[in-house]
């Protein structure tokens, strides 16, 4: 199993829901979060006071999926996230170890 | 059945209009031939009471002129709130906006008091040495409805005095903005009451109370030295001596929310119609022109600080059009009376020009004049004194002075005069009080009390929950 976690830009955020739910997966979690990559933040001027903002808003979504499912999720969080331009997001993806449904107690892949 | 009670209701109401139409066109009708009247017999009015007036001075209270004075007084009361409280709130962070407008509401209610109780007294009452007023209006006393030959002979005292109180009320307010998110409020209210005695009492006693400036021909026609000298230069000992915020220059300290700056803005433009044109003491042409000049130079000033800005710094901001159009109005406040349109526009241009590097400036000054009362009432109040005495036209108004541009050079070295006398006397007399207050109760919050923010540590509430 893994963990997979999308950093994107918020207003992408429904678009990458909407193709993940119907590729299959069946639930995510999603974090509002600030943070700056190679697009760095923006500039603000107040009365010829700049201020540098270097942290920007951002959506964190993280997916566990099935080893299998991994390549197709990646692939659609990427297609459906893409604009082009620079601060897109990026995809990290980590090792799950275990998982449990809490309502049956099942566990492993089958609680995903 | 059901259509002929509509038509029947269609009929009644048609009726009905026609009716109001007919009262309405009688109304107009009767208002053009009457109006034709009044106006012949007040010109033979003035010109007997000006015949008169050369005998004695005639003091008959006019209903027009009380009616404008009392207006622009309620005018100047909406300059400090809401307009000034929702200018500052604004631009603070947003756990200092409830202290922030505290501040402009608690100055102005104590400035009141003071002002009924002595304030007016020591500023208009009867002068002594040419340097402040008796204690014989104390508690308004004497002061009544019989007009002032000096304070408007056509209006009440008490609405004379009612206009001035709004002035001494806005100033200390304004002070405010250079000691945002950081004065304590027990030391604000020490300072407001010894600043108001001290400060601004005399200034205004010197200027307009019959003292010495005002002998020796100053002109500040709505108070550029009486409000935005004394304010602004008092604001710059006030972030001198109370020193920086905590995390000035590091921390993220942009306005919370522009839309109110903007909106305080819009009720300050509209209030200083009363400030500028209620000047005039009266419902007339002076009021007219001054109501003009006021809003050229807010519109120029707006326009040039955007575009300064824009091409200083690439884009034009909402908060530089906000902050232009206030330095036009404090820099166009003293020479209202005396100046045509095309000169307030000049004025406005310097106003919008030289406030935006003041402020831009501030910054390398190593000062933390939080909300910019020095850049923009503080050098907008002393250019302002200066171009009256450039600019002021007798043509304009007879009961004033040429400036330098209309051939009385003379006139422009008695404004330097006042603004190095009240600057002067701003300056050392605020750095006087602040060690006063700091002694007494000590003037900034503590440190902690900085970061939790004044709306939680000075007043135990929260604006936005």
């Amino acid at each position: 199993m893994k963990m997979i976690e999308a950093i994107i830009k918020p207003f992408k955020l429904d678009e990458v829901k909407d193709a993940l739910l119907e590729m299959g997966v069946q639930g995510m979690t999603v974090t509002e979060v600030k943070g700056f990559g190679r697009q760095k933040g923006h500039k603000e001027t107040y009365r010829g006071q700049e201020y540098t903002i270097e942290f920007v808003p951002k959506v964190k979504i993280e997916v566990a999926v099935t080893d299998a499912q991994m390549p197709r999720v990646i692939e659609t969080i990427t297609r459906a996230a893409k604009t082009g331009s620079i601060g897109d997001g990026k995809i990290f993806v980590r090792e799950l170890v275990a998982a449990v449904r809490i309502r049956t107690g099942e566990t492993g892949e089958t609680a995903l | 059945m059901v259509v002929d009670q509509e038509r029947e209701g269609n009929r009644k109401r048609q009726g009905r209009l026609t009716v109001v139409g007919l009262t309405i066109a009688a109304v107009v009708v009767g208002a053009l031939a009457v109006f034709p009247g009044p106006v012949v017999a007040q010109d033979i009015a003035v010109t007997s009471v000006e015949v008169v007036a050369l005998a004695a001075p005639v003091l008959k209270i006019d209903t027009g002129d009380t009616a404008w004075v009392l207006m622009s007084t309620a005018l100047v009361l909406a300059m400090t709130i809401p307009g000034l409280a929702l200018f500052y709130g604004g631009l603070v962070r947003s756990k200092n906006i409830l202290g922030t407008i505290m501040q402009s509401i608690v100055v102005l209610c104590l400035v009141s008091l003071l002002w009924i109780l002595v304030g007016y007294s020591l500023a208009f009452g009867p002068d002594q040495g040419g340097l402040i007023g008796s204690l014989e209006w104390v508690g308004l006393n004497g002061v009544g409805s019989e007009p002032h030959p000096a304070y408007g002979p056509t209006i009440p005292h008490q609405v004379f005095m009612l206009f001035q109180l709004m002035f001494a009320a806005i100033t200390p307010a304004l002070i405010m903005g250079a000691v945002a998110e950081r004065m304590k409020f027990t030391a604000l209210l020490l300072f407001t009451v010894l600043w108001s005695l001290v400060i601004y009492v005399p200034v205004a006693h010197w200027i307009w109370g019959g003292g010495w400036l005002g002998k020796m021909g100053a002109l500040d026609f709505a108070g550029g030295a009486v409000v935005h000298i004394t304010s602004g230069l008092s604001a710059l000992v006030c972030a001198i001596v109370l020193g920086k915020r905590k995390g000035h220059g590091s921390d993220y300290m942009a306005p919370h929310n522009l839309p109110f700056t903007l909106l305080g803005t819009g009720l300050l433009w509209f209030g200083w119609f009363g400030f500028n044109a209620g000047s005039a003491l009266g419902a007339n042409g002076l009021a007219a022109s001054a109501f003009l000049a006021t809003h050229a130079a807010a519109a120029t000033g707006a326009l040039v600080w955007m575009g300064v800005e824009w091409l200083h710094r690439g884009k034009p901001t909402v908060l530089g059009v906000a902050s232009g159009a206030v330095a036009g109005l404090a820099t166009v406040t003293p020479a209202s009376g005396y100046i045509g349109p095309f000169s307030a526009i000049i004025i406005g241009v310097f106003a919008g020009f030289l406030c935006y590097f003041a402020v831009v400036w501030k910054g390398r000054m190593g000062y933390d004049d939080s909300l910019d009362v020095v850049g923009i009432h503080g050098v907008g109040g002393v250019f302002g004194i200066l171009a009256t005495g450039l600019f002021a036209s007798k043509a304009i108004n007879a009961a004033g002075a040429d400036g330098l541009f209309f051939g009385n050079a003379g006139q422009l070295g008695i404004q330097a005069i006042m603004v190095c006398a009240v600057a002067l006397f701003s300056v050392l007399g605020t750095w006087m009080i602040l060690k006063v207050v700091d002694a007494a109760v000590g003037l900034r919050v503590s440190p902690e009390d900085e970061s939790t923010g004044l709306d939680l540590s000075q007043h135990n509430e929260r604006a936005y929950s």
